[in-house]
């Protein structure tokens, strides 16, 4: 059975239904991170005077800036990404695809030099509140990007061959890619200062 | 699927790096004040303002939402709303006073 309107628009909603789908799903993205953040403003707010931690003090500010970069590139590399496929080419949208997936995996890897320095030094998410908390939501983001991982991996190898029977189609499947890991992106945006800079 | 040609595409291109160039040197501004020694209620709105231009520049061009449909920006008024709320709930858990 042929999936409806993955590239024609649907009259009554004005978009196709891969956009209506993602951003439905992004909408329940927020309602996850922000019943988190919600969490994050309670505990602290409701937190013993002088007992929560500044970020800084726990969290290593160079390597998160350094992080944020790197998240930030990749958001750009996953547009070009898809801007190389309106303009037809193939081989660029194999280099930026290849770039943001390898970018997503830097992050990982710093986070999990992160998370192990916390570790070595017996800072465990049972430690404090603040810990629990940062752990948690900074978890959560992490599973979002090795899920963005996986999808961008399958379009650059396996799920490219859609680009050579209905390459509109394909198209759609990176602009819907791209639209949720500019969302992974935009979280890590209030994630950033939130955790590590207040 | 917008029918945008491929002028189009390479004028978007030339804005992904200019929005590029603005998130990077926000990401050095947030990080500048916070090693400016302000009190936390000035450090905490100076670093969500930024965060908020930095969100609204990579959803405004990156996820194309200053050229969409109303449909979309239905659903999104309809999150914001229900996120609002989400946001208010710590506050009535400061206000209750019941078995105070």
């Amino acid at each position: 059975m042929e999936i409806p309107y993955t590239v024609n628009t649907r009259a009554d909603t004005g978009v196709n239904n891969v956009k209506l789908g993602i951003w439905l799903f992004l909408a329940s993205e927020v309602m996850l991170f922000g019943g988190l953040f919600s969490s994050y403003v309670l505990l602290r707010v409701g937190a013993e005077p002088g007992t929560w931690p500044l970020g800084a003090e726990i969290l290593s500010i160079p390597l998160a800036t350094f992080n944020t970069v790197v998240l930030i590139t990749s958001s750009v590399t996953m547009v070009m990404a898809w801007a190389s496929l309106k303009l037809g080419d193939l081989g660029k949208y194999r280099l930026y695809m290849g770039s943001t997936v390898g970018l997503a995996l830097v992050f990982l890897v710093v986070k999990m030099f992160e998370y192990a320095d916390k570790f070595s030094h017996h800072l465990y998410p049972s430690e404090s509140t603040f810990l629990g908390i940062y752990f948690l939501i900074t978890g959560l983001h992490g599973l979002h990007i090795v899920g963005g991982i996986i999808v961008n991996s399958y379009f650059l190898v396996p799920g490219i061959k859609m680009w050579h029977t209905a390459p509109e189609r394909f198209t759609n499947r990176i602009e819907a890619a791209g639209l949720y890991w500019h969302f992974v992106d935009l979280v890590w945006i209030f994630l950033f200062p939130v955790l590590y800079l207040l | 699927m917008s029918v945008d040609s491929a002028e189009d595409i390479k004028k978007h291109v030339k804005v992904y790096i200019m929005v590029f160039v603005a998130l990077m040197v926000l990401t050095v501004v947030t990080v500048g004040v916070a090693y400016l020694t302000l009190t936390v209620p000035v450090a905490i709105t100076v670093a969500l303002i930024i965060a908020t231009i930095k969100s609204s520049l990579v959803a405004n061009y990156f996820m194309h939402l200053a050229a969409e449909k109303s449909a979309i920006y239905w659903t999104l008024l309809v999150t914001a709303a229900c996120f609002l709320v989400l946001m208010f709930v710590p506050l009535f858990a400061v206000l209750d006073s019941i078995g105070r």
